[in-house]
């Protein structure tokens, strides 16, 4: 069936079959090109655990992705509230009425206050009696125990630090009993939303190996049900990175797919919320409007998709690649 | 090309595959490995491709002591060497034609040269016509010829086969045999094991017999 001839032809063709180095990574792109479209192939070609695959990792991405989207949402209507926190000056008894005028008029020339309101003790008992509804008790006492109230609203150029530096130095007027600075809770919320955003760090920390663990043991599967390939691959030369390929492209497949579809997942929740939202930032006459992933947040997250991907197929095939040998 | 030098194999568990074997193997020989099943026949194979590592002695193939091959450098090694398997060892979701190029595109070659090989190859079964059949339409004497392709794709300088001809009726054994006589005339050393001592003994090669991982003899033709 072979000749002579087609033997000194062989012959020959050993010295041509030398390649140069740019053919060989000619031929490693290339390897990288079909693996990648193999991969893919064979992820498309069973469309339902694919899907499915694609989307647990999607969930466990989206969930701490839309959680730290909200928070991005709250802080951004808190930071509407920071300056224009409010210095309550609660003055001495002796105070007069004209020394009050006095008082609100200067503070309110500042350049570092924008606007005062003054209360006096009158207006303050009024209100007093009509929201509490203590009247009965409150007309029985002898005289008003409420001071007059100066409520200074500090320029909105202000830090917090030099809030309360104001807050210091009205406190030093001799007489001002006491200044107090309304920020407390505003410390309060930004410590709440401080330990929200660890909160929500951890659980995506956690949901991120999550969901290296899920597609390590696809790739594992993968890899279980090609180890008859394997295992001819490595007897006629294949190195383990050739073997590996395939698989690590798998894995980025599953990545990318389950980034792109918490992308989805999570613009699809703003888009649910977002009438609601507006109709509720009418009703406080606010201009707030939801702000979501946007492109880059997207692209970042189905980018983070496809590395966690590798790093989980990069897990399974190390782990198991290595123990499927020839026998 | 491929020599034995006083090479012991025993497995973990106690059981002495091959004892002090010493052979030499000249590079434009063919040579009939034979003995029953379990006699060594497969180890020593094994050793070549360095599917297993022998417990004492030395084996040297294409003047390389491959006590010296690192693991990482095993693909290599066995890129140079031909196989070909009893079972054939095909990916069966293939068609022939990739089953054949796989070698080569491990080894990196363009397409178009895989092209141009694994046309030659197939020509030299005689199967040049079923490229783009997938390997499960072809029958056993087809199939093992798809096997001898792949194996000698890549132009190896060693071939070695594990009972080529195991499940083949006399003819379609005679016809394999008659390939590997081809592919030595050209230059190929060839190791083949077989217990089809009716045929090899027609053949006029050198027949080395294993017994219980003993040389027997070892005659020159």
């Amino acid at each position: 069936m072979i000749g002579r001839q087609e033997a000194v032809r062989r012959k020959d063709g050993a010295s041509l079959s030398r390649r140069d180095l740019r053919g060989q990574a000619n031929a490693w792109i290339q390897h990288h090109r079909l693996s990648a479209a193999d991969s893919l192939m064979r992820i498309l070609d069973s469309p339902g655990s694919s899907v499915l695959t694609w989307l647990v990792i999607g969930i466990a991405l989206a969930l701490p992705v839309g959680l730290n989207v909200a928070l991005d949402n709250v802080s951004q209507v808190s930071v509407g509230w920071d300056s224009p926190a409010q210095i309550s000056l609660f003055l001495q008894e002796e105070v007069s009425t004209d020394r009050l005028q006095e008082l609100g008029d200067a503070l309110g020339a500042r350049q570092d206050i924008s606007a005062t309101r003054i209360i006096s003790r009158e207006e303050a008992l009024d209100e007093f009696r009509t929201l509490s509804g203590f009247a009965d008790i409150l007309a029985s006492l002898q005289k008003n125990p409420l001071p007059d109230v100066i409520l200074v609203t500090p320029d909105a150029a202000l830090d917090g630090s030099q809030v309360s530096a104001l807050r210091q130095q009205l406190q030093g007027n001799s007489d001002v009993a006491e200044a107090v600075l309304d920020m407390e809770w505003l410390q309060r919320l930004n410590s709440l939303m401080e330990l929200s955003r660890r909160l929500v760090l951890a659980i995506g920390g956690m949901l991120v190996v999550g969901v290296m663990l899920i597609l390590g043991n696809t790739i594992r599967l993968a890899i279980e049900s090609r180890r008859d390939e394997i295992v001819i691959v490595k007897l006629v030369g294949g190195s383990n990175g050739f073997v590996r390929r395939p698989f690590l492209y798998t894995g980025l497949w599953y990545g990318i797919g389950g980034g792109a579809l918490a992308a989805l997942l999570v613009s699809a929740a703003l888009w649910f919320l977002e009438k609601p939202i507006s109709e509720l930032a009418v009703l406080y006459e606010s201009a707030f409007q939801l702000t979501g992933l946007g492109v880059m947040g997207s692209l970042n997250l189905v980018i983070l998709g496809g590395l966690l991907g590798l790093a989980g197929a990069w897990l399974a095939v190390s782990r198991h690649l290595a123990r499927i040998q020839p026998r | 090309m491929i020599s034995f030098d006083r090479v012991s194999k025993r497995y973990d568990e106690g059981h002495d595959a091959l004892r002090e074997i010493s052979i030499e193997i000249a590079q434009d020989e063919l040579v009939f490995l034979t003995g029953h099943s379990g006699a060594g026949k497969s180890t020593l194979l094994r050793l070549i491709m360095l599917m297993d590592r022998p417990s004492r002695g030395q084996v040297i193939v294409n003047g390389q002591n491959l006590a010296a091959v690192r693991p990482r450098n095993i693909p290599q090694h066995r890129r140079n060497i031909g196989v070909v398997f009893q079972n054939h060892q095909l990916l069966f979701d293939r068609t022939v034609f990739d089953n054949v190029a796989l070698p080569l595109v491990i080894d990196g070659y363009d397409s178009r040269e895989v092209g141009r090989r694994v046309r030659a190859a197939l020509d030299k079964v005689g199967l040049l016509r079923r490229e783009r059949a997938m390997p499960i339409a072809l029958s056993g004497g087809e199939q093992q010829r798809v096997g001898i392709a792949r194996a000698v794709v890549g132009k190896p300088k060693i071939l070695l086969a594990d009972e080529p001809t195991g499940n083949l009726d006399p003819t379609l054994s005679a016809e394999i045999m008659n390939l590997f006589e081809a592919f030595n005339q050209v230059g190929v050393t060839v190791l083949i094991a077989s217990h089809d001592l009716v045929l090899i003994s027609r053949l006029r090669h050198r027949i080395i017999t294993l017994s219980q991982g003993c040389l027997v003899n070892g005659r020159a033709q």
